[in-house]
C-alpha cells in the first residue's frame, strides 16, 4: 500500500500530490456529497436533524470503516484515504465530516486498535458497515481537559462491572448502537486507574440524556450519556483493566488527525466559496477579486490551508509508517483547526452581508469551524501536548 | 451475458476550455477528466445486468495512457477488465473501427455506450460500430431489459417513445434514465488496483478527417432585466440591440 500514497517525509524528493487511490477517493467522496450532502446539509443544520439514513449509505461505500482491514468488513486503507475522504465529506458539511471522524477514528478505532480477535469479529464488520453508528465517551460534564480526573466509576462484581456516572458531549450518544466508554476502574489521579467498556444500546442502565443545542455542527448529534448500575461482562473491556486512559490517549493522537482533516475540509470549503464569489462579485464596475484588499485575503488563506494540509500529511505519514506522532498530530490538529476559524472568517468578510446570512454556506462554515479547536483537545491543550514533547 | 461498455475520457461539464498548438490542441493544464456521463449510464446498466444474472463486463476506450485513471474509475464502478487502445482517438470512424476490430475478437452479447460523447457531441460512434459488425444499433436508448437472447427496450423518437424487442447481440447508445449513476465504494477502488487493464496498439484504421483549428464560440453577452411593466423598452432593445424583431 505505499506505493500508491503519498511519499513518506524521509523519502527522497517529496511528494505532494495525492496517490491515485487519494484521488479516486476524494472524486468518490465529492460526487456522494453533491448528491446527497450539499441539498440538504441546511435543512439538517436548522433543525439539528442527524441523518442517520446518509450514514447508511456512506456504510455501504466503505466510508464508515476506512481504515478496518478488509476481513473485517472495512476498506481497508491509509490515512492517507482517510485524510483525503473527511477533507472533502467536510467540504461539504462539516458536522458530517465530524460524525464520521467520530465514528472512524474513535469509536471503531479504539476496538480494532485494542480488541481482541473476538471483539473485532463480533464489532468491526457491524460498524464499517454503518450496520452500527459508533460512540465514544471519554469528557464528562465536570472533566473535560482534564479527563483523566473522571468520576464515572465502574466497580467489579462477579463477572461483571457496574458503572454509575455520566459522560457529556457525546458524539452521537443517543443514535449510537454501540458505544466504547471509559470508566475509573482505580484510584482518582492514577493514570493507569481507567478501563474501556464495550456498551451496546440497550443494556439495561444505559441510556442517553439531554441532547445539546449547539453553535454550529448541528447535523452532528452530541449528547449526554447515562449509567445508572449498568452492567457490563468483562468480555467487553477492550485491552487490560487499567489501561483505558493511555488507551484513550493513543486513540486521541490518530483521531487529531481526522480533526485535521476535518479542519482542512471547512478551510477548504470556505476558500472554494471565496474565490468563486469574490471572481463574481462586482463593486465599483470590477470583480471584488480584483481588488488587492480581497486576493491578498485569498492568498493567505491558500497559504495557511496548505502549510496546515503539509502537518496533516507530516502526521498521516508518521501514523502509517507506525512511527510516534503525539507531537505532530496535535501540531496539525493546532494549526488546521485555527486556520479553519481564520479562513472562514475572512470568507464571511470577502462575502460581506450576504456572507452574514444563510443565503451562503459560508456563515455554516464559520459556526463549524469552532468546533475544530475545541473537540478531541482545545487548541490549549495542543500546545501543551507539543511544549511537553519539546521540553522533556 | 459478455457486455463490452464503450468509455469516453472527456473534459468535467464545468471546464474551462482553451486550446494550445495554434488551436489545433485541448489544453488540458487544470482541466478535470471524466467518464462522458452518458457513457456513465451506460456503464451503470451493464453492471446491474452483470449483478442480476451473472456475466462479465469489460469496459473499452481508445485513448492514451492519461485515460487510465478515468478507465481505473470504471474498473472501480464494477468493470471486470479493461482494454485501453493505444492511440488519439482522432475522429469517430477510427474510434468506431477500433472499437469493431475489439468487438468481432470478444463476440460480445452486448455492446453499450453513451448516446454521444460531450466533447465533440458526434453521436455516430454506436451506428458506425453496429454497421461495420453487420449488428442492430438502437440509440438513445432509456430503458433496458435482457430476458434470455431478448432484450426489451424503450428508446427516445421525435415526440414520443418506442418500446421495441430486439435480439441479442446488438449496439446501443445510452442515456438516463437507463440507471442511475455509480459511486465506486472504497472496496471497488482497492479492487480497481488489480483488476486487468490491457493495452492494444490499435489495429489498422484510416482517419477520414483532418482537423484546421479549434474556435471558442463567441462569450455569452450579459443579461439584461427589464422591468416587467416596461414592454415598451423589451420592444426597443429586442429590435434594436438583439436585432431578432
Ligand atoms: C460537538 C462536540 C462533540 C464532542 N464529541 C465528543 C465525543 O464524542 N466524545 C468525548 O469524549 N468528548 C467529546 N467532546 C468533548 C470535547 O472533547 C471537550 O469539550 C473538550 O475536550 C474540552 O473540554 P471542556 O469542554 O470540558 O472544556 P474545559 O476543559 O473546561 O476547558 C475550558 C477552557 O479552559 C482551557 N483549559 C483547560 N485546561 C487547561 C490547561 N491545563 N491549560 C490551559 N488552558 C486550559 C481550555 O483550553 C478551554 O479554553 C465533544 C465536544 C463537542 C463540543
Amino acid at each position: 500500500m505505499t506505493d500508491n500514497t503519498i511519499a513518506q517525509p524521509e523519502a527522497a524528493g517529496m511528494n505532494f500530490e495525492y496517490g491515485e487511490n487519494q484521488k479516486m477517493v476524494a472524486d468518490m467522496c465529492r460526487d456522494f456529497a453533491e448528491r446527497e450532502i450539499t441539498p440538504f446539509r441546511r435543512e439538517w443544520d436548522e433543525t439539528q436533524e442527524f441523518p442517520v439514513p446518509l450514514f447508511k449509505k456512506m456504510g455501504e461505500l466503505g466510508l464508515m470503516g476506512v481504515l478496518v482491514p478488509q476481513e473485517y468488513g472495512g476498506a481497508g486503507f491509509t490515512y492517507f484515504e482517510y485524510v483525503a475522504a473527511i477533507v472533502e465529506i467536510s467540504k461539504a458539511d462539516g458536522a458530517i465530516g465530524l460524525s464520521m471522524a467520530a465514528h472512524n477514528s474513535l469509536c471503531t478505532n479504539h476496538i480494532l486498535t485494542f480488541g481482541n480477535e473476538e471483539q473485532k469479529k463480533k464489532w468491526l464488520p457491524k460498524l464499517a458497515t454503518a450496520e452500527w453508528i459508533g460512540a465514544w465517551g471519554l469528557t464528562e460534564p465536570n472533566t473535560g481537559s482534564d479527563a483523566g480526573n473522571m468520576k464515572t466509576v465502574a466497580k467489579e462484581d462477579g463477572d461483571h462491572y457496574v458503572l454509575n456516572g455520566a459522560k457529556n458531549f457525546i458524539t452521537h450518544g443517543k443514535s449510537g448502537n454501540v458505544a466504547v466508554v471509559i470508566a475509573r476502574t482505580g484510584e482518582t489521579g492514577d493514570s493507569h486507574g481507567m478501563t474501556a467498556f464495550v456498551i451496546e444500546k440497550g443494556t439495561p442502565g444505559f441510556k442517553a440524556g439531554r441532547k445539546e443545542d449547539k453553535l454550529g455542527m448541528r447535523a452532528s448529534e452530541t449528547t449526554e450519556l447515562i449509567f445508572e448500575d449498568c452492567r457490563v461482562p468483562k468480555e467487553n473491556i477492550l485491552g487490560k483493566v487499567g489501561e483505558g486512559f493511555i488507551q484513550a490517549m493513543k486513540i486521541l493522537d490518530g483521531g487529531r488527525i481526522s480533526i485535521a482533516a476535518l479542519s482542512l475540509g471547512i478551510a477548504k470549503g470556505a476558500l472554494e466559496a471565496s474565490i468563486a464569489y469574490s471572481k463574481e462579485r462586482q463593486q465599483f464596475n470590477k470583480p471584488i477579486s480584483s481588488f488587492q484588499g480581497i486576493a491578498f485575503k485569498l492568498a493567505d488563506m491558500a497559504t495557511k490551508i496548505e502549510a496546515a494540509e503539509l502537518l496533516t500529511y507530516q502526521a498521516a505519514a508518521l501514523k502509517h509508517a507506525g512511527k510516534p506522532m503525539t507531537k505532530e498530530s496535535a501540531m496539525a490538529k493546532y494549526m488546521a483547526s485555527e486556520v479553519a476559524v481564520e479562513v472562514s472568517t475572512e470568507a464571511i468578510q470577502i462575502f460581506g452581508g450576504y456572507g452574514y446570512t444563510k443565503d451562503y454556506p459560508v456563515e455554516k462554515h464559520y459556526r463549524d469551524s469552532k468546533l475544530c479547536t475545541i473537540g478531541e483537545g482545545t487548541s490549549e491543550i495542543q500546545k501543551l501536548v507539543i511544549s511537553r514533547a519539546l521540553l522533556k | 451475458m459478455k457486455i463490452l461498455v464503450c468509455i469516453t475520457h472527456v473534459p468535467d461539464t464545468t471546464s474551462k476550455i482553451s486550446f494550445s498548438d495554434n488551436n489545433t490542441k485541448l489544453n488540458s493544464a487544470g482541466v478535470q477528466f471524466i467518464i462522458g456521463p452518458y457513457d456513465d449510464y451506460a456503464l451503470a446498466r451493464a453492471v446491474e445486468l452483470k449483478e442480476a444474472s451473472g456475466g462479465t463486463v469489460t469496459v473499452l476506450n481508445v485513448g492514451e495512457a492519461d485515460t487510465e485513471p478515468t478507465i481505473r474509475k470504471a474498473l472501480a464502478i464494477g468493470a471486470d477488465d479493461a482494454i485501453r487502445i493505444n492511440a488519439f482517438p482522432t475522429d469517430s470512424y477510427f474510434v468506431a473501427q477500433q472499437i469493431a476490430a475489439v468487438a468481432k475478437e470478444g463476440n460480445y452479447d452486448l455492446i453499450l455506450m453513451g448516446r454521444e460523447s460531450i466533447d465533440f457531441n458526434g453521436g455516430m460512434v454506436h451506428g458506425m460500430v453496429a454497421e461495420m459488425l453487420g449488428l442492430p444499433s438502437v440509440s438513445p436508448v432509456m430503458k433496458l431489459d435482457i430476458d434470455g437472447g431478448k432484450a426489451t427496450l424503450s428508446r427516445e423518437i421525435e415526440g414520443g417513445k418506442e418500446t421495441l424487442e430486439l435480439n441479442l447481440p446488438f449496439v446501443a447508445g445510452c442515456q438516463e434514465p437507463i440507471a442511475e449513476w455509480k459511486i465506486p465504494n472504497m472496496r471497488g477502488i482497492m479492487s480497481a488496483r488489480t483488476k486487468k487493464l490491457e493495452v492494444r496498439e490499435p489495429a489498422q484504421a484510416e482517419t477520414k478527417t483532418k482537423l484546421d483549428n479549434y474556435e471558442l464560440p463567441a462569450p455569452k453577452g450579459e443579461v439584461k432585466m427589464i422591468d416587467k411593466d416596461n414592454v415598451d423598452e423589451l420592444v426597443r432593445l429586442l429590435k434594436n440591440e438583439a436585432k431578432v424583431i
